[in-house]
């Protein structure tokens, strides 16, 4: 058995909408439909697709906040809605854009609150503690209140808030929205730690490539509420949108640029879009270009999900 | 029997265990917790200074003393003290659903009403309890006590205390359904117990009957005073209820129970 699974999940809103002066109508909203995979323990899995999707919706019944349409859902055994708190102590949520923690207090006593409220036996806590402190930087902010931190800081907490119960599953939603690229970096880090060290299976939605580049083996895109790829991202990037696009500006205007291992795709006046494959480095395609051409400015922009999105359709 | 109890007990540890970090919290700032304290004392005592200074031109109210209308007063305000200060801030549900904290609650493994009532506990609430019981002690010295009128009373306070607890949770709970709600269960709440501050007999019939057998708020202070003062039902009404505030107190659990659980699986079935 799986740790968690999923089949045939749907999850249908009713959303109602003021049509003139006292009538309201009423119509559904399929969030989630059809939906079905399974995640073994200690896998790393991206689940990802475009705003709207349906991914905090499938969170949200994972954890046991939502109760599903219909369909059939396990976590670890239980029934998430009907067995909530029982999975509580099984799992850990961070929401990317909001804390779980207690606004007002300073880290130490959040941390302090959730080892009692979790029960956690105090010798494992000590060493839990004192890992994530290391790990995550974390030594001299325990004594800050969480509303002073900045956004990196907060979900560092917020990471090793929900980590120190040893939760088998881990749900990351947006981990990384917002953060500077160090702290991006070091978060990735430590998640692959994490998975490594002690097993832990992840789950995380996101909206950066990057992160399931660095983090997951196995990727689902979900797209209008149901699961459109799930495999290996290799497979993801076969095609298209996983090149990577070179923008020129030029001195002057000129006809397409021809350079090895780049395709230009559009001239518009002096400014050309060339794209070449992601795994490629882009400082020989830059040499080239430089060497024979008048260059202003160039940049370089990553493909993002609605990329691979997009070119999953045409292919 | 084991499991409801070791559920009880648990409940009982994560409520203490959230509200003491709060009261730590709060008492990080000892100038701002004593100013807060004293500020809403002053502020629930107001109410009685006003009877008082309408003692100056009365004899008596609706056939009622002063130390007699001062234990009605005394023991509303304990029973609504008692629960604002241990549940108090249920009533801010709708915020919980708004700002996405209550789905922060929901995956953690503690009970969600015990959550959402020991959640931001405040200590300062403790005044209203302090001044009430002040008035409640001075009007408990013109009262006879006797051994049942002893148990009465301690019946009064604990009764009236959970039919507060029930009332801010059940309109506290409309919600989930519309999260603006707050000022409507005020109404029930604050509400009641200023209308418990008076004796019954200046109010219509009507509606002595409705806190009887609608609202049970008459229950919290007017039947057991009743007995405690030696007093005649001025409405005629049976004598058996001076003693049967735990009955609407328990009856009142259930609807809560029934309530409570409605407005949670109408969140989880709709996710707003």
């Amino acid at each position: 058995m799986s740790l968690i699974e999923v089949h045939n999940l749907e999850r249908i809103f009713t959303v109602r909408k003021r049509s003139g002066r006292f009538r309201r109508t009423a119509s559904e909203v399929r969030a989630v439909h059809d939906l079905s995979f399974q995640i073994d323990a200690g896998e790393m899995v991206g689940y990802i697709g475009p705003n709207g999707a349906g991914k905090s919706t499938t969170i949200k019944m994972l954890t046991g906040i939502l109760v599903p349409t219909s369909g059939h859902l396990r976590v670890a055994g239980l029934d998430p809605s009907a067995r909530r708190t029982d999975l509580a102590r099984r799992i850990g949520v961070v929401f990317g854009q909001r804390t779980t923690l207690w606004w007002d207090l300073p880290l130490r006593d959040s941390f302090e609150l959730l080892r009692k409220i979790y029960r956690v036996p105090p010798e494992r806590f000590v060493h839990n503690l004192a890992e994530y402190v290391e790990l995550l930087d974390l030594g001299d902010l325990l004594d800050t209140p969480v509303r002073q931190l900045s956004l990196g800081q907060r979900m560092r907490g917020d990471i090793a808030a929900a980590l120190l119960h040893d939760p088998e599953i881990l749900y990351l939603d947006e981990p990384t929205i917002g953060l500077d690229v160090i702290s991006k970096g070091r978060l990735r880090e430590f998640l692959r730690t994490l998975n490594r060290e002690r097993g832990t299976t992840l789950l995380l939605t996101t909206h950066d490539l990057q992160d399931i580049e660095a983090l997951c083996d196995r990727v689902i895109v979900i797209d209008h509420g149901t699961a459109v790829f799930d495999g290996p991202l290799s497979e993801l990037q076969r095609g298209d949108g996983s090149s990577r696009t070179l923008v020129v500006d030029l001195v002057d205007e000129a006809p397409a640029i021809e350079v090895a291992g780049a395709v230009t795709r559009k001239v518009e006046g002096p400014r050309q879009w060339l794209s070449f494959p992601a795994h490629v480095s882009a400082a020989p395609i830059v040499a080239a270009v430089a060497a024979s051409y008048d260059l202003a400015d160039l940049s370089i922009h990553e493909p993002d999900i609605e990329d691979v999105i997009l070119d999953l359709y045409s292919r | 029997m084991a499991e409801p109890t070791k559920g009880l007990t648990r409940a009982v540890a994560d409520y203490r265990a959230i509200a003491a970090m709060w009261v730590r919290a709060a008492l990080a700032y000892p100038a701002s917790f004593w100013t807060m304290s004293l500020g809403s004392a002053a502020i629930t005592g107001l109410d009685f200074v006003a009877i008082w200074l309408m003692f100056h031109t009365i004899d008596s109210l609706g056939g009622f003393g002063l130390a007699e209308i001062g234990l009605l007063y005394g023991a509303t305000g304990l029973g609504l003290g008692v629960a604002d200060l241990l549940i108090g801030s249920v009533e801010r549900i709708g915020d919980h659903v708004r700002r996405g904290t209550l789905d922060a609650m929901m995956v953690r493994p503690v009970s969600l009403l015990v959550q959402v009532c020991a959640d931001e506990f405040q200590p300062r609430r403790l005044a209203r309890i302090a001044q009430t019981g002040l008035v409640f002690g001075w009007a408990a010295t013109y009262v006879d006590w006797t051994v049942p009128r002893v148990l009465v009373a301690v019946e009064m306070v604990v009764a009236g205390s959970v039919i507060f607890f029930c009332l801010f949770v059940i309109f506290s709970c409309l919600q989930f359904w519309t999260s603006e709600a707050s000022e409507f269960a005020n109404a029930f709440t604050y509400g009641g117990n200023t209308v418990t501050q008076y004796p019954l007999t200046v109010f219509p019939k009507e509606l002595v009957k409705s806190l009887t057998f609608l609202l049970p708020l008459a229950f919290v202070n007017w039947y057991p005073c009743l007995y405690l003062l030696g007093r005649d039902d001025p409405y005629g009404m049976p004598g058996w209820l001076r003693f049967a505030s735990p009955v609407p107190a328990v009856l009142l659990c259930g609807v809560t129970a029934l309530v409570w659980r409605r407005g949670v699986r109408h969140y989880t079935s709709t996710g707003s």
